[in-house]
């Protein structure tokens, strides 16, 4: 039975280096290839031997699927493409190649330059990985070979993010990347058509959560931010330069205007007013009322929010900073940071998820004294606040984005392992269907049971629809065809016309019994006996009296002799070919039973 | 499968396909060539304009002079411009499923037939080209209701009075059918109704079509269109470019394999190359700035411009023209230069790159931020402060009769020093210039149609082969003008199907084969025997189910039990219910080894006796006779079911079914 195999490198119960391999119906195809926040060694990349231990990945990889450009789902991807050595195709949105490589960039910069670092990718290795890309539209299907198509939907989780829906002639399966399913100041929210596919691959970071509306945390939010500037505190907000940076951007901008704040905001890296170009240009990724509206206003440039330098850190009084990366583990957000921890009026607040081993997860786990480099002890007295701004989907909105889909079965990656089981339980009740959660290096086998598309002959099919024109359901009407399977063509074409095109001859197979009737009455009348009985039993029959004195019912022929020695017996001949085969076989026997009486 | 043809203009159809039960319209052109038989509409009043005298008729009959006027021997209708509309009467619009738009100019016709033909269908577009349609209908909308005019010209439309008129009214077509421009609510209602749609997306109709746009290079998101089902294939080619400008490049590997292939949308200046004309622009520009003069540029609000404006950029420093202000005049000027620099994914691979720098794709964003170009919404408000002379102006509408231009042909037209130059092939420029006669600035005409050319179509065809070609009339004889030129016209084989205006073509298609699905309980019931080396058949026996256009093979139901209990009949006893078809029989019996096979199965008195075709076997005691020929077998026997039966089965194996 053909079956789809799922083996997560990455992301299986757990959230870092999303990478997960799908076989289906002969092609594999890696999804993502990402990098983990949490591991500074060797287990910071997936495991790309498990693919292949001798031999090319290029030989074995039909293609790679960028879902979008967060470092957890493409930042192993020169170290994959360029060290570990990959020719064939990667596939990403346009915003996801134009993005992915700036952050790539930046991620050996803190590594090799900051950390020291070395053998690890080179600014050349991203270059020459992103000549391997093929940008995609959304929606656009895209033959990887002759086979092998794949589509991209709107996932609404960042600029460009995608999900994937990977086909094989009826085979398929969705890759949802992270999505979001409600949209929010920037973008849009994730949607999929009723694609109906084998497997659901999903992600699950907010798998046991239901999120309460988006306005009261936007008011939550702006609340904190407000109180801490009036009382003269620091607020850091670490974020990822291209995200939920331009949302919270978008929202304080607003904000101040509003109120008429006069407190400095101000945006870590250089990074960011290229970042906010990029969503300039790519503006139609962005949601409806900021396309509507970007002629006149374009929320991207915004009045309040300047560049951050360095040394701003130290100046006196109030402030607002976002800096970089988003879970405080290293570059400038960890400086400030460290600079800033130490005065109780200070907040920062975690607008995202953190993963486990980061400073961001420690402080949010209640951690207030921290193990720094060189054993220093860093007590946290500034306030900590957590504020789920990161655009995954919760509980309501994976639930939504099956209903939508309604696959045939659902796989979990990008979670943790008790939240899956939980929503795993909830999936299979709900739908019906099987949920999978595989460990990373766990493989998956779904079984599909894909209907084979065959050509049939227009005559053939005319032939059948005229008979059926009026549809019975309780007696279905059968087809009869012959199915002519040649190299990989499956033609299903009438049996005459299958015999005329393998130049072969139809044998017909006759039958005729005698059948003895005892009737002195004279041969005609004995017919007219006859045909009057059949004419009386087989109403939905076409029987008929031809004038040479014999009875046809249907195709099947009926003659009547007397018998040579008796005359007070005459001889049916029922003649009839092997097609009719249950009429013919019918009609003998009903004839031997003999006449009624009444039908004189 | 039938095309209307609703629109006798090829660079702007309008066809109705009937294809598999859907009825498909590609594209809804407006031709706006009719608007060159009114008077301009100006922005202020036009003391020139305002004197023209009416037009008398031969024998003195001035009762048309209200609506028609003379203007150096032309004959002008004094009334709001009106629009040749497509041809609504061929058929029911409001049976039309679906509209396929392939480039923005291919739509203007739009809100005349999702809002009063009962259309309740869907529009399919890109992006780019709903966004630019909007702004060309804006444009349009805005130039034509900001001039009031209280009159509406009738009179002349009559049949019999337009037989008095001189040409080209007399022989102008449909005059009944002429309509006012439609509003910015019928524009709004109109454009609702689209669905956008991505290159090389496929978009299944009522599950028996496909239909897929393709890039076809001609302009930001414009596309030829795949409508297909699994057996025939029709390409729809409208206005394609394979020159590199600014849009993605065509993507001609699609067409391949098409059964028809109609082809509209072609160069409208076959003779003019468009690299040529970009030149002379740009000469024929400096030059007359240098001596003082200004440059008028009648344009659409997107499209070519932004190739000019490229052009300009890197042109004018090396001219010496940097101190020459650029002015940009049109409602959605704005808005036009904005939407250009976000579609990115509908770009050439060049600025595709630029983006990912990230930097605008287009070079008019520098010319704007360094103040060169300046772009207004009308030449009233800030315009009239900041306007300086000798200066460059691009402004709409290119046939001349609405739009700022006309202000600008008033204000320019009486001095040699100026310039117009006419880029946009739409319009005669002889015609449009006709009422503002007599004139005395210079005229440059170097139209830059960027659209496929006639060696371009023979090298296409001959790359992607499609069985037929339909195309209209104009395409299958050289230009009237110039009727040598027998390399002007359309050259295939087979040659094309011309339409026109108001015919019906009936396509051809040869077509023997649907797609059938069978369900895997089924597949897995088959049998298939290898008849040839590499040949195996499988009798196929199963119910036929039939939705939304597709059809599926199931296993037939199982027979219903009977119910416990209750005396089952002998078979025998029912009326055989519907006709149950036998396979048919194919193969020969070979008589010796039949014989031995009767042997077998305790037949003792087996004889054989030769005819002249073939044997016939005896069995003696059961007075049964078998007659086996090369393609026959007959079994003739007395009233013995279970005998007959078992040389039935006995005889069928050595047959094939099928």
């Amino acid at each position: 039975m053909p079956e789809i195999k799922v083996t997560p490198l990455g992301a299986g119960q757990d959230v870092g280096r999303s990478c997960i391999l799908v076989s289906i119906a002969g092609k594999n195809v890696m999804l993502d290839c990402g990098m983990h926040m949490g591991y500074n060694d060797d287990r910071r990349f997936p495991d790309f031997s498990y693919i292949t231990q001798n031999g090319r990945l290029t030989d074995f990889l039909d293609c790679v699927i960028i879902s979008h450009f967060h470092l957890d789902h493409c930042g192993a991807l020169p170290y994959f493409s360029e060290m570990v050595g990959y020719d064939g195709p990667i596939y990403m949105t346009h915003p996801t190649k134009a993005i992915c490589p700036i952050l790539l960039e930046d991620y050996r910069k803190i590594t090799v330059d900051k950390k020291g670092e070395i053998n690890f990718f080179t600014s050349q290795m991203i270059k020459d990985c992103m000549k391997k890309v093929v940008a995609v539209h959304l929606h656009q299907t895209v033959q990887v070979d002759e086979e092998l198509e794949i589509k991209a939907y709107y996932a609404g989780h960042v600029l460009g993010a995608a999900m994937f829906q990977i086909k094989v002639g009826c085979e398929s399966v969705v890759y949802t990347g992270d999505y979001n399913m409600t949209p929010d100041r920037h973008l849009g929210a994730a949607w999929i058509d009723k694609c109906r596919p084998d497997l659901l691959i999903t992600e699950s970071t907010y798998a046991t959560t239901i999120r309460d509306s988006k306005r009261c945390r936007e008011r939550d939010f702006l609340k904190k931010v407000h109180e801490t500037v009036e009382r003269g505190g620091k607020v850091l907000i670490p974020v990822f330069a291209l995200g939920r940076a331009q949302e919270l951007c978008i929202l304080l901008e607003t904000f101040w205007e509003r109120m008429n704040l006069k407190a400095p905001i101000y945006f870590s890296t250089g990074l960011t007013e290229k970042a906010n170009h990029y969503y300039k240009l790519f503006i139609t990724w962005t949601n409806q009322k900021i396309r509507k509206t970007f002629v006149q206003r374009n929320m991207f440039e915004f009045k309040h929010i300047k560049a951050f330098d360095r040394a701003f850190a130290d100046n006196p009084g109030p402030m607002v900073v976002f800096a970089t990366p988003g879970m405080l583990h290293a570059g400038q957000s960890l400086q400030i940071f460290k600079k800033w921890a130490g005065n109780e009026k200070n907040m920062v607040i975690m607008p995202g998820y953190c993963v486990q081993g980061t400073v961001g997860h420690k402080i949010l786990s209640g951690q207030r004294k921290l193990e720094m480099e060189g054993r220093q002890i860093l007590e946290v007295k500034m306030q900590v606040e957590y504020m789920s701004f990161s655009a995954h989907a919760d509980a309501k909105g994976i639930m939504q984005l099956i209903r939508q889909a309604e696959p045939r079965s659902v796989l979990l990656v990008h979670g943790e392992a008790k939240k899956m089981e939980f929503l795993k339980q909830k999936i299979e009740q709900e739908f019906h269907v099987n949920c999978y959660m595989p460990a990373n290096g766990e493989t998956t086998t779904v079984f599909t049971n894909p209907s084979i598309p065959v050509d049939i002959s227009l005559g053939l099919l005319k032939r059948e629809t005229a008979i059926g024109l009026l549809p019975d359901v309780k007696k279905p009407q059968l087809m009869h065809g012959t199915l002519i399977m040649k190299d990989n063509s499956f033609r299903l074409v009438s049996p005459e016309q299958a015999l005329k095109e393998l130049g072969l001859a139809e044998h017909q197979l006759r039958f005729t019994c005698r059948v003895h009737l005892q009737d002195a009455r004279k041969e005609h009348e004995t017919v007219l006996r006859v045909y009057n009985h059949l004419k009386g039993v087989l109403k939905d029959y076409s029987v008929q009296h031809l004038p040479d004195g014999s009875i046809t019912v249907e195709s099947i022929l009926i003659q009547a002799t007397a018998h040579s020695e008796d005359q007070g017996t005459k001889v049916l001949l029922v003649s009839w070919t092997y097609q009719d085969e249950e009429l013919g076989s019918y009609l003998t026997s009903l004839l031997k039973k003999g006449l009624p009486s009444s039908t004189a | 499968f039938f095309q209307y043809c609703l629109s006798g203009h090829p660079t702007l159809p309008c066809n109705v396909l009937k294809f598999k039960s859907t009825t498909i319209m590609l594209d809804c052109g407006l031709d706006m060539t009719s608007t060159l038989n009114f008077l301009p509409l100006p922005l202020v009043q036009s003391p020139r304009l305002s004197k023209l005298p009416g037009w008398v008729l031969k024998d003195g009959s001035t009762f048309l002079d209200k609506e028609l006027k003379e203007c150096s021997g032309h004959v002008f209708v004094d009334s709001v411009p009106e629009f040749c509309l497509p041809e609504t009467e061929l058929l029911d619009l409001s049976t039309v499923d679906v509209i396929l738009i392939s480039n923005y100019h291919c739509m203007m016709a739009l809100p005349y037939i999702t809002e009063y033909t009962g259309f309740t269908g869907t529009v399919y577009a890109t992006e780019p080209t709903v966004q630019i349609g909007r702004l060309l209908m804006e444009e349009l909308v805005n130039s034509i209701e900001r001039v009031p005019k209280a009159q509406s010209a009738s009179l002349w439309k009559n049949k019999e009075v337009q037989r008095l008129l001189p040409a080209p009214l007399k022989d102008a077509v449909e005059v009944s059918m002429w309509r006012k421009c439609y509003t910015m609510p019928e524009v709004n209602a109109a454009l609702s109704k689209i669905q956008l749609v991505g290159y090389s997306q496929k978009i299944e109709l009522f599950g028996a079509v496909q239909v897929t746009p393709l890039s076809s290079g001609y302009a930001l998101g414009s596309s030829n269109w795949i409508i297909q089902s699994h057996y025939e294939k029709v390409s729809y080619v409208s206005g394609s470019s394979l020159l590199t400008t600014h849009p993605q490049p065509m993507d001609q590997a699609s067409l391949k394999n098409s059964d028809v292939l109609i082809l509209t949308g072609l160069t409208q200046i076959p003779t003019a190359n468009p690299d040529g004309m970009v030149g002379e622009f740009c000469s024929n520009l400096a030059m007359t700035v240098r001596n003082g003069g200004n440059v008028l540029v009648p344009c659409y609000p997107s499209g070519v411009i932004y190739d000019l404006l490229e052009c300009l950029y890197q042109y004018i420093d090396s001219a010496g023209l940097s101190n020459v202000p650029f002015y940009f005049i049109s409602p959605v000027a704005n808005s036009s230069l904005e939407f250009s620099q976000i579609f990115a994914e509908w770009l050439c691979h060049n600025k595709q790159t630029k983006v990912y720098l990230p930097e605008p794709p287009f070079p008019h964003a520098e010319l704007i931020q360094t103040n060169k170009l300046r772009h207004y919404p009308s030449i009233h408000g800030d315009f009239s402060n900041d306007f300086k002379q000798p200066c460059v102006v691009f402004t709409g509408h290119p046939s001349l009769r609405f739009g700022d231009v006309v202000h600008f042909m008033e204000l320019w037209g009486k001095s040699s020093l100026n310039t117009v130059i006419f880029t946009e092939p739409d319009f005669s420029y002889l015609d449009a210039l006709a009422p503002y006669q007599p004139l005395a600035m210079k005229c440059v005409y170097c139209p830059i149609d960027t659209r496929l050319n006639f060696i371009q179509v023979s090298k296409l065809l001959k790359e992607v082969q499609p069985l037929h070609v339909v195309c209209p009339e104009q395409y299958t004889q050289p230009p009237p003008s110039q009727s040598h030129r027998t390399d002007l016209m359309v050259d295939c084989q087979p040659p094309p199907m011309s339409y026109r205006r108001a015919e019906v073509l009936t396509l051809p298609y040869k077509r023997r084969y649907e797609k059938i699905e069978i369900m895997p309980e089924l597949a897995d019931s088959l049998v298939p025997l290898e008849i040839k080396p590499g040949i195996s058949l499988a009798t196929v026996s199963a119910v036929l189910h039939t939705k939304d256009n597709k059809h599926v093979l199931q296993l037939p139901p199982k027979p219903p039990q009977p119910a416990p209990g209750k005396k089952r009949k002998r078979v025998s006893d029912d009326v055989p219910e519907c006709k149950p078809l036998k396979p048919l029989l194919s193969g020969s019996i070979p008589v010796d080894q039949f014989v031995q096979t009767l042997e077998k199965h305790g037949f003792s008195d087996v004889k054989v006796e030769d005819t002249a075709k073939g044997h016939i076997v005896l069995l003696q005691e059961a007075e049964t006779l078998i007659q086996l020929e090369e393609d026959s077998t007959h079994i003739i026997c007395d009233n013995d079911e279970p005998l007959r039966v078992k040389l039935r089965d006995l005889v069928l194996k050595f047959l094939q079914k099928f």
